[in-house]
């Protein structure tokens, strides 16, 4: 055995050792969002079940929580209530909510709604365009946009903690939720 | 009760490995026959246990015994016992335990028909199968355990992930791709017991050849079965996505393939033994970065299984077995130097040169590729994306280079021939290679790579096919016997070399599938009212009605489709469908319907329908050729059976006495009886 | 009915509403709008003629094999059979009509999703590494291979046959 050949080879296998351990300290199924930051993609959506519509100019000055759910989401089932809980907090206030509907039938829309209750409106979003605009990967996700219009928090998994929502959208009201740090 | 035996049996399977690795080191140190023995018990033990261990767990799927985890995960009254039976590798803990059964198996026969001739080679060698299996066997105690105690005990379970449950195919596919994987670990036993116990003549490769050929002849299968179910499954037509998974399997392929041709370079020649070494040591850690992918939840990929602590483990085995090696085959390296002339260029010697080379870029491209995003991350933060158009660019050059040489090989002799003698020798198959080259222009191919590959698939299957023709010939003129009896007589006077050559024609046949169903592939997308027709191509295709049915589970859409020639013939219903899994969320799990022949396939998915049943969006495919990626793989198969078990052939001779004084250690060349 | 068959029931009817919208995407009708032909063949319903692909067709397909589909495992928008992808096709199409160059369009959906969405990584910068290092060690290896074949086949001592192979 030449034991010198033996610790080189070891160094050299060293690096993609290390690669493998960092490969275990991250998430290959996050994907990454640009939405941080960026402008929130304007957009004029029909309103689930009312003859109205619904454009984001509207909220100019003000702060937006859009959320993207579907009937056929379970994860959606699980947030729904805290949802629900931070709207009421907020009503008539200058915090809006939207629910956006992601490639559902309005019928099991409304129906799931009519069941787990309603706090707010739901938009509508044929041809996922919008969908899209806020690089959704799946739902549920969620989406704080700030008094100037920008987006500044995206979040692709479930809000289940009420408490730390609310801080969220304190900042945002504040305007103290900067992009860093905001995705997650 | 099944649980404490399948615990059990397990756990006593550890413990017995880790004695018979001490017993084996121990009696090297000691030249202790007995303990050796004792030893080698061990392996013939673990056997017996992870059989009933495996054999309880299938007991319990039977049986719907849902107090056990893996049951209560994976089991339901609902499925079909065949199903049921093959839900043993369709999640993480029973895929670790069946992959624990078959690496108990492979060490068993290999250390039995070692168990002769090995000395202390077979004693580090046992030791380190030992090693592998005793990692599994932990797994199975620990992160992997599937006799976890559910309580209560539920009623009724889930069932299977509908992926495995929708095509037969999951129940050969897995199994194959243990067997290939698992199978390394012998060649990589005994590789490691050469440089352990420094016996590093020749013993380690003719003890771990044909168990090398075997593994590989399983990898081919199941990578093909993966590439089928792909195909009749996923719903988009294809077959091959470059997933990291797909390419997990694929690179051992490469590195083994690499192996299988270098490795007559050492018989014949005595050459390049550190690289053989190299490529065998390769080949098992790439089977084991291809479980650390799959399980450890590092790259995400259509077949991962789900992740959890378990990729820990894997990963700090990766590291030991990657380092271990890397510093044995260093130090030993030096050791390692073997024969060194080459004798003319236009050698068979060197086109396996050139083989090898190529077959390491490939690996190293298909490695680099499937690592870099993780790489991106590491370096840049950035996430990105390397798919399907960077490996066809990278790898469709070394493709095309591949069949070049599988044509150029076989022509050629060892030890080479004079310039002069080349352009008898290649003349027919050039004609080969222009004949082939003007069809496809023919028919229509256009793009340089598309037409080198036509081109040099007719060359090689020219070649390959002319070395049974001229052998076959000369012999039934010499014996006068029929053409078959002729034929057989050639392939059994020495199945090695001919079944490579079948092995060799397979492989053009799989490159001529890919190539045409590639280039030549058409489809469409189209909404189809009830009654309508597609012309598309020769066919018309009639949308009759939209059926929905409610099955355990799940509920099936399906579009009834009646297909026709151009010029009216009925060719018969086709059912695509869509599948609605209680399992899982609003995504439905596709099956195309496929009409197969071997010109072409009529390959037909639904994508979306109307509810009242008025209409039905499908993705029309033809595809022509892709049956031949399927017998093609068949025909290579053969030609490894062939090679593996063909009659008593020559052994094949090595050229040269060797030149220089026996290795240190090296042993007077037992005869093989193959 | 349990829960559980009611909420397939729910996606099924989801999955059959959805079933409009790509409608919109069937692109390889080009011109021919249904119904517009009488079978010759089988009489009861209308034959579609599939046509030679448009441009614009054409340069939807190419664009949306360069694009991933971000709710699949490494499929690109067009091969990719899901929901998502088919109506991410039509908004590759539609700004394809609108007059945007497949550069824009690229360039919408990486602001978006970033280069991750791209199907292969973008020839620049720290990734050229990925396209550059197999050219290496490829003509790295032939290089090698070259020279030590050279080096091996310097004439040696009278070479000593063993018994040769057939040819």
């Amino acid at each position: 055995m030449n034991w010198k050949r033996s610790l080189i080879a070891f160094a050299a296998g060293l690096p993609f050792v290390a690669l493998l351990a960092f490969g275990m300290t991250r998430d290959p199924n996050q994907i990454p969002t640009s939405m941080p930051g960026q402008d929130a993609p304007t957009f004029t959506l029909p309103v689930l079940n009312a003859a109205d519509t619904v454009n984001l100019a509207r909220h100019a000055g003000e702060v937006v929580v859009l959320n993207f759910w579907a009937s056929w989401c379970v994860p959606c089932r699980i947030e729904h209530p805290v949802l629900l809980q931070a709207a009421s907090r907020y009503q008539d206030s200058d915090v809006h909510f939207y629910g956006v509907v992601y490639q559902d039938t309005e019928d099991n829309a409304q129906r799931w709604l009519n069941q787990l209750g309603q706090g707010y409106p739901s938009l509508l979003d044929p041809g996922s365009r919008t969908a899209v605009d806020y690089a959704l990967t799946g739902v549920p996700e969620t989406y704080i946009i700030d008094r100037q219009g920008k987006v500044v928090f995206h979040r692709a998994q479930p809000i289940t903690d009420l408490a730390e929502f609310i801080q969220l959208i304190e900042a945002a009201r504040a305007g103290t939720l900067g992009p860093a740090g905001a995705s997650s | 009760m099944l649980r404490l035996i399948g615990f059990a049996a397990v756990a006593a399977a550890f413990a017995i490995a880790i004695f018979g690795i001490v017993a084996a080191v121990v009696a090297v140190k000691r030249r202790d026959a007995g303990l050796m023995q004792s030893a080698r018990a061990a392996v013939y033990t673990n056997f017996v246990l992870m059989s009933v261990s495996n054999l309880a767990m299938i007991t319990a799927l039977l049986t719907h015994d849902f107090s056990i985890d893996y049951v209560a995960q994976v089991g339901s009254r609902a499925t079909p016992a065949y199903i049921t039976v093959i839900s043993l590798w369709s999640a993480l803990e029973g895929s670790i335990l069946f992959w624990g059964w078959v690496l108990s198996a492979y060490t068993a026969g290999a250390i039995w028909f070692a168990r002769q001739r090995a000395g202390a080679l077979g004693a580090y060698a046992t030791a380190t199968m030992l090693f592998v299996g005793g990692f599994f066997y932990l797994l199975l105690l620990g992160p992997a355990s599937p006799w976890g105690l559910v309580s209560p005990v539920p009623l009724d379970g889930p069932g299977p992930n509908p992926l495995l449950q929708n095509h037969w195919l999951m129940g050969v596919h897995p199994p194959l791709l243990y067997l290939g994987y698992v199978g390394f670990t012998v060649p990589f036993g005994f590789a490691m017991g050469a440089l352990l116990s420094g016996q590093l003549d020749d013993t380690w490769v003719r003890l771990s050849r044909k168990w090398t050929l075997a593994a590989w002849a399983f990898l081919s299968l199941a990578i093909v079965a993966g590439m089928w179910w792909s195909y009749d499954v996923l719903g988009w037509g294809g077959y091959w996505a470059w997933d990291p998974v797909e390419n997990a399997s694929f690179m051992p392929w490469l590195t083994a393939t690499a192996f299988l041709h270098s490795v007559m370079v050492e018989e014949r020649r005595g050459m390049l033994r550190a690289w053989n070494m190299s490529l065998v040591i390769a080949t098992f850690l790439l089977t084991i970065l291809g479980t650390t992918i799959t399980r450890s939840g590092i790259l995400s990929s259509v077949h991962a299984f789900a992740e959890g602590p378990i990729g820990l483990f894997f990963i700090s085995f990766m590291a030991i077995t990657l380092l271990g090696s890397l510093m044995l085959l260093a130090g030993r390296a030096g050791e390692l130097r073997g024969e060194a002339r080459l004798d003319r260029m236009a050698s068979r010697e060197t086109v396996f040169l050139f083989n090898n080379l190529i077959l390491t870029a490939f690996t190293f491209t298909v490695l680099l590729g499937t690592l870099f995003p993780l790489v991106a991350e590491a370096a840049r933060g950035v996430k990105v994306t390397v798919g399907a158009p960077y490996f066809n660019s990278m790898t469709i050059p070394l493709c095309v280079a591949l069949l070049f040489l599988v044509g150029v090989g076989p022509a050629l002799p060892w030890k080479g021939v004079e310039a002069r003698e080349l352009k008898s020798r290649f003349l027919v198959p050039v004609i080969g290679l222009l004949v082939a080259t003007a069809l496809a222009l023919l028919a229509g191919v256009r793009g340089g790579w598309g037409l080198a590959a036509f081109g040099f698939a007719g060359f090689a299957l020219v070649t390959n096919v002319r070395e049974y023709v001229t052998a076959t010939l000369a012999r039934r003129r010499a014996a006068g016997s029929g053409f078959l009896g002729a034929l057989t007589g050639v392939v059994r006077a020495n199945p090695r070399r001919y079944g490579g050559f079948l092995a060799h024609i397979g492989l053009v046949l799989i490159a001529i599938g890919i190539a045409a169903s590639s280039i030549f592939r058409l489809d469409r997308e189209v909404t189809l009212r009830g009654g309508e027709s597609v012309a598309i191509h020769d066919y018309v295709v009639r949308f009759d009605q939209l059926r929905a049915e409610q099955e355990p589970h799940k509920v099936v859409v399906y579009a009834q489709l009646t297909a026709f020639t151009a010029d009216g013939k009925e060719l018969g219903r086709m059912y695509p469908a869509l599948n609605y899994y209680e399992m899982r969320g609003g995504e439905p799990i596709t099956t195309p319907a496929v009409r197969s022949r071997l010109d072409e396939d009529l390959y037909i998915n639904l994508l979306a329908f109307e509810q009242n049943g008025a209409n039905a969006t499908l993705h029309v495919i033809i595809e022509p050729l892709v049956a031949w990626i399927w017998i093609g793989t068949g025909v290579v198969a053969f030609g490894a059976l062939i090679s593996l078990v063909g009659g008593r052939g020559r052994r094949p001779a090595p050229i040269r006495v060797p030149s220089r004084p026996a290795q240190p250690g090296s042993r007077p060349r037992p005869v093989e009886v193959s | 009915m349990s829960a559980r068959i009611r909420s397939r029931l729910a996606a099924l009817r989801t999955a059959v509403a959805r079933a409009a919208l790509p409608v919109a995407a069937a692109v390889t009708l080009a011109g021919a709008p249904l119904g517009a032909q009488e079978s010759p063949v089988h009489g009861e319903g209308n034959v579609i003629q599939v046509q030679e692909e448009t441009q614009l067709e054409r340069d939807v397909r190419a664009l949306a094999s360069q694009l991933r589909c971000v709710v699949c495992q490494g499929l690109s928008l067009q091969d990719s059979p899901s929901e998502l992808a088919q109506e991410m096709r039509g908004i590759v199409r539609e700004q394809l009509e609108a007059g945007r160059s497949q550069q824009e369009v690229k360039d919408y959906f990486v602001s978006k999703y970033g280069e991750w969405v791209l199907m292969e990584p973008k020839r620049e910068g720290f990734n050229l590494a990925v396209y550059i290092l197999p050219m290496v060690m490829l003509f790295g290896g032939v290089g090698f291979v070259l020279f030590k074949a050279r080096q091996w086949s310097t004439p040696a001592p009278a070479p000593a046959d063993g018994p040769a192979e057939g040819r």
